[in-house]
């Protein structure tokens, strides 16, 4: 080989070996920019950039966090008692408020006594939470900013509330979406594994080569169909006739969405079924027929049981597909960021959140943070989705 | 347990799974007979070459579909050549090694990631990051990212499809690895690859979650200029005059008509890759 030979295959050597690292290094920049964008959700005050809590001084109540505040808000807590504090009534204010407390007079005719009155009225009631922006803060305030305690991860996941655009203080909290995605994806695979399985069995199985070579096509043609698509028909097809069917108000409900996710999770099954089950060795199926076995002896006892890490791979998998399935969902589960008691209930998963509410958010902000914390909650199921397959297919490789 | 009983059991086992499986293929029909149906009527030449108008409830889709041609164009651009790079590293120079382990562990893993999570993540680097604003190029990228382990995944199966001994062939006169690969290999495995490369130009033309974020105009009647232009696609269009139009009701048909289209297009290129794939087989066989 010459010289110039060598350098020549060098270079293309190179070429391909750093092709082939673009995907490990595209998973790291997905985890590394997911962070970088969703931290801020934890490492920020969780109310509105420039905006201040302010109580009285002779309140105890150290720091408050911002599930407490909604509950103030929303007039769940009502003394300060209730916070570990002393026995006041908790008295709601924004600065708005203040001037439907005092007359026109009292405010002057550009507000210019706002400041003290805002002074007097802390002083005098001791019980009075103000939610108002920095500068509105009087000079010489005579009450106290209580610090707003910073989201924790904890709060984010277990909150049971999401209202990332409510003011005074936002809600983060992503318990209902866990929840509906996992219901939406549960039904999904209660509806596509007997499916799945049933088609994987028979076309492996039963069906001669001509049943097979239409059923293939047709799994493979499920499969492409965009899931934009699926959305479509399920929002023109499916919802009206589960509204219908069970007189609901709305039909956007976990079912429909376990329905057309079901549908789009089948091929996934079939697939991967299918294929482990072909890999039986011949010489095990006909060991057992030669034994006196029939073929639905052979196939529960022996094929199946040989089967079994794919048939579980081939069920992960299609979890795989339904959680993170986004437009389709979005389009038939009808949005409601309420935890569902039931099939029969609107909900909204993960993905849909993150597709319809990122539109229309400002960059940077704590609710832009927020929905990028959401992606990394998906992407830790998927992460996790994953591994389990990948270990499954290591065990059933050492067995 | 009789004879008599164990062939009713499997008679009965049998024809349940094969009821099923038919239900599975009266899904498909149903679903590709109703968009037919109610979208047949509304397609003529007006509404694949003209712009949208009245509110998206009339005039056609033209912008969408060359905004759908742009993105599947560009992001083949870049996930086919670095796929197909990769696929042949992987299957012709890895042997079994932690470092074959850990790209197709990563590989794997990037083919699992969620189409939404695509987006923002292309959104934060290629949008954000990098100020490629929403554009075809932002788009293309994130939708070539999405196909790349599809790619490197379909080029691995054409490239193992070839047999063994023609390497070694190519090696005993002499060959080097990279002549053997360029010379046998590649020529030998080219029909299968293409069919790779349809099969995921197919996945992407589809995808809306990916570009959401990164490119899809809401409403532009007009042609893209550059590729730091935004453009309408044919599959966010189908879910904006779904969901969010403004008059639901009269853009209905344009939706029918649009979900026609995108999966025509969708499907004739599955279809085109599969007989295309049973022609090579056909031919090896014969070999």
């Amino acid at each position: 080989m010459t010289k110039g030979r060598r350098i020549y295959e060098k270079i293309v050597t190179g070429i391909l070996f750093s092709s082939s690292t673009i995907t490990s290094l595209t998973v790291i920049l997905i985890i590394v920019f997911l962070f970088r964008e969703g931290i801020g959700l934890f490492s920020h005050t969780p109310t509105e950039k420039n905006y201040v809590i302010a109580v009285s001084k002779l309140n105890t109540v150290p720091v408050i966090s911002s599930n407490e505040l909604a509950d103030i808000f929303n007039q769940d807590i009502t003394n300060w008692k209730q916070l570990g504090g002393r026995n006041d009534s908790i008295i709601r204010l924004t600065v708005n408020d203040l001037s439907s407390i005092f007359t026109e007079e009292e405010l002057g005719p550009n507000l210019e006594f706002l400041p003290a009155k805002v002074n007097e009225y802390v002083k005098a009631t001791p019980g009075v939470i103000l939610y108002l922006s920095k500068d509105q803060l009087p000079p010489g305030f005579v009450g106290r900013v209580i610090p707003v305690k910073k989201i924790t991860v904890k709060d984010f996941v277990g909150g049971k509330h999401w209202y990332p655009t409510t003011e005074p203080i936002p809600q983060f909290g992503i318990w209902p979406m866990i929840v509906g995605t996992l219901m939406v994806t549960f039904g999904a695979i209660l509806f596509a594994l007997p499916f799945g399985m049933a088609t994987a069995i028979f076309m492996s199985e039963v069906a001669d080569i001509r049943l097979r070579n239409i059923l293939k096509p047709v799994v493979e043609l499920l499969a492409g169909i965009p899931s934009v698509v699926y959305g479509f028909f399920g929002l023109v097809v499916i919802v009206p006739l589960i509204q219908q069917l069970f007189k609901l108000d709305v039909g956007e409900t976990v079912l429909s969405g376990s329905i057309v996710l079901g549908i789009m999770a089948l091929p996934t099954i079939v697939t991967v079924a299918e294929d482990s089950l072909r890999t039986t060795p011949r010489a095990l199926k006909e060991a057992s027929l030669a034994l006196g076995a029939s073929h639905w002896q052979t196939l529960v006892r022996v094929i199946i049981p040989y089967a079994k890490s794919g048939i579980s791979t081939a069920i992960i998998l299609g979890i795989g597909r339904a959680i993170g399935e986004t437009m389709a969902v979005l389009m038939v589960t009808g949005n409601s960021s309420n935890i569902p008691t039931s099939f029969l209930q609107p909900t909204r998963t993960i993905p849909a959140t993150i597709a319809a509410e990122l539109g229309e958010t400002p960059y940077g902000g704590l609710h832009f943070s927020a929905l990028f914390a959401l992606a990394i909650i998906l992407f830790l199921f998927t992460i996790i989705i994953n591994l389990t397959v990948e270990i499954i297919k290591n065990k059933s490789k050492r067995a | 347990m009789t004879v008599n009983t164990k062939q009713l059991k499997q008679k009965i086992a049998f024809s349940i799974f094969g009821t099923m499986s038919f239900i599975v293929v009266a899904i498909l029909v149903i679903i590709l007979g109703f968009i037919v149906i109610r979208g047949i009527g509304v397609i003529n030449w007006e509404f694949l070459t003209a712009m949208p108008r009245d509110g998206m409830t009339h005039g056609g889709i033209f912008p969408a579909i060359v905004g759908t041609g742009c993105l599947v164009l560009g992001s083949m651009i870049f996930a086919f050549p670095i796929g197909v790079l990769s696929g042949i590293y992987i299957n012709e120079y890895l042997t079994e090694s932690w470092l074959k382990k850990v790209i197709r562990m990563m590989t794997n893993n990037l083919a699992g990631v969620p189409s939404i999570v695509f987006g923002l993540f292309g959104m934060a680097l290629f949008v954000n990051y990098l100020k490629f604003g929403d554009s075809i190029l932002a788009g293309s990228l994130t939708l070539g990212l999405l196909a790349l382990p599809v790619v490197i995944r379909l080029t691995e199966e054409a490239l193992k499809t070839v047999d063994d001994n023609l390497r070694l062939g190519s090696y005993a006169l002499g060959a080097s690895k990279i002549q053997t690969i360029q010379k046998v290999v590649l020529p030998v495995a080219f029909p299968n690859i293409m069919t790779g490369l349809i099969l995921s130009i197919g996945r992407v033309s589809g995808e809306t979650a990916p570009i959401l974020f990164t490119v899809a105009a809401y409403f532009l009647p007009r042609l893209p200029h550059s590729i730091s232009d935004q453009v309408m696609a044919l599959p966010y269009h189908l879910y904006v005059l779904a969901t969010s139009g403004t008059n639901m009701e009269e853009s209905r048909p344009m939706a029918y008509g649009t979900a026609l289209v995108l999966v025509s297009i969708v499907l004739i290129i599955n279809v085109t890759a599969s007989i295309l794939r049973r022609r090579i087989q056909k031919k090896n066989r014969m070999n």
